[in-house]
């Protein structure tokens, strides 16, 4: 496996070998007092964010030094991406000092894509940390890494995915992981927050809530993302509430093992109540925490074996 | 599964070093030996753990220290110690998955931690151990048991409890089969197929 761009296309088998990675670093490092494995000594993996994000940088840079690999943020602010270098001058740049690998999340779609095209005489390993509306795969990898643990595998599974699907990467890598791992995922958003060729998708769509709610494993609530928003997706932000939030009655409908995720960061009061996000059936602390182990489990699988040049 | 004649040649030119009365007997031996050199039993002797390394330590630690307990009533506590992460070969061979790592509830610190693999042969897996051990904690010591001393090594490490010797050519394969992974037990010796 030489980069990570999409889960789109991403063959189950590998899929699970990430996962089964990533839950042996997580038993690995259970209890212990240093938690730094030597696997990745010697291997520089530079993150490149032109978009605002703190969980997903951090997750990356902890993983990152725990393997042992040499990291370097990289942010457009403090770099010569405010002078206008392009994102290809950018690249080459950072795979002319060196690195193994470039974690690049990008505000356009297919960002990662082209940026793999253009590194791949460099032999410089890609992975795509969200670009644009597009995907998102490290985050879909460790939301099923959390589905897994809490409900014994995903197969067969009832998930539900809420909200701003429109411009969601996160749904969009999650609903091609989690289908092709077997689950059964229903997309639940206002006519206006789902993409156009949605019923292409191999999904079940619904603008009902509170029908889906008794049939599901498991909720997945969407952040409303008012940043991509230019015009009028819903009339107000507390109408949206009411009919698409999480709220505590909302969650009494589930069943009494399902699990609520949510990719953070949270609008606690708009998609999801608090009291919802600080139960116990929620499980968005241990998705931040199993997101360390997925993105080391990638960049073990990325790095660590012989250059198949694939 | 089937059992095989002793001496039965292989038209693939393999070869059966130890049966599988001979691998219990083996064991059971090395048990003895274990017993002997730590004391086990004694009083003030320090913890024993027996940490099998995958793929088939595992179920030889767990086959000592069964040994053990029926010889001298003490259960010593078994876990695994998968050592994939601290390779030095890793960037030589495709992705390796993850074997389990399981170490005893009680830990490692301060005790004497014996080592459990099949085959030992350059020395490189172990050495990746004592890596992987530094990082799990601190035990007093640590010693090695391996069923098959097959000679080859590349590093300063020597065993503190084999169960057979083997000379054998650089060239030549030694498969430890055991029948919680195998189907049944056998340590068999392959010649490399242009040999034949």
């Amino acid at each position: 496996m030489k980069h990570l761009l999409s889960t789109d296309g991403l063959d189950p088998a590998t899929a699970l070998a990430i996962l089964d990675t990533a839950d042996g670093l997580k038993k690995t490092l259970l209890g212990r007092e240093v938690r730094k494995l030597p696997t990745l000594r010697g291997r520089t993996v530079i993150t490149m964010f032109y978009e605002n994000s703190t969980r997903t940088r951090v997750s990356f840079e902890i993983a990152g030094k725990w393997m042992s690999a040499d990291v370097v943020n990289v942010s457009s602010g403090g770099s010569s991406v405010g002078k206008g270098e392009s994102l290809r001058d950018t690249g080459l740049t950072l795979a002319a000092a060196g690195a193994d690998c470039v974690i690049v999340r990008h505000p356009a779609s297919g960002a990662a894509h082209r940026l793999a095209g253009w590194l791949a005489e460099a032999g410089t390993s890609v992975i795509n940390a969200g670009d644009g509306t597009h995907e998102h795969p490290t985050q879909a990898l460790l939301d099923a890494a959390t589905l897994r643990d809490r409900l014994g595998g995903i197969d067969g599974r009832r998930v539900a995915i809420v909200g701003d699907v429109l411009h969601s990467r996160v749904a969009r890598s999650n609903v091609h992981l989690l289908t092709a791992l077997g689950a059964e995922v229903v997309l639940v958003a206002p006519p206006t927050l789902l993409p156009a060729g949605v019923e292409n998708w191999p999904v079940q769509v619904s603008h009902e809530l509170d029908a889906e709610l008794p049939t599901l494993d498991a909720v997945m609530m969407l952040r409303v993302q008012a940043e991509r928003m230019h015009g009028g997706f819903f009339p107000s932000a507390k109408e949206y509430s009411i009919t698409y939030g999480l709220s505590e009655a909302r969650a009494r409908l589930l069943p009494e093992h399902a699990v609520v995720l949510h990719p953070g960061p949270m609008l606690r009061g708009m998609e999801i109540a608090p009291a919802v996000a600080d139960s116990a059936r929620a499980a968005i602390t241990e998705q931040v925490a199993n997101g360390v182990h997925v993105r080391m489990a990638v960049l073990y699988h990325l790095l660590a074996g012989e250059e198949d040049g694939s | 599964m089937a059992s095989r004649d002793r001496d039965a040649a292989d038209p693939a030119g393999q070869r059966e070093l130890l049966s599988a009365g001979d691998v219990a007997r083996t064991i059971a031996r090395m048990a003895h030996q274990v017993i002997e050199k730590t004391a086990l039993g004694a009083s003030g002797a320090s913890p024993v753990v027996l940490l099998g390394v995958p793929t088939r330590g595992g179920p030889l630690a767990e086959r000592l220290a069964a040994k053990i307990a029926e010889f001298v009533d003490v259960r010593v506590p078994v876990g695994t110690l998968d050592v994939t992460l601290y390779r030095d070969d890793l960037r030589r061979k495709p992705t390796r998955p993850l074997g389990a790592t399981a170490l005893p509830p009680g830990g490692i610190d301060d005790a004497l931690v014996i080592l459990v693999d099949d085959v030992l042969f350059s020395g490189r897996t172990i050495r990746a151990a004592l890596d992987a051990l530094r990082d799990a904690g601190r035990p007093r010591a640590v010693q090695l048991a391996v069923l098959v001393d097959r000679g080859h090594r590349e590093l300063p490490i020597r065993a503190d409890y084999v169960g057979k010797n083997v000379p054998t050519a650089r060239s030549e394969e030694v498969a430890v089969l055991l029948a919680e992974i195998d189907g049944h037990d056998a340590v068999l010796l392959r010649r490399p197929e242009e040999s034949e």
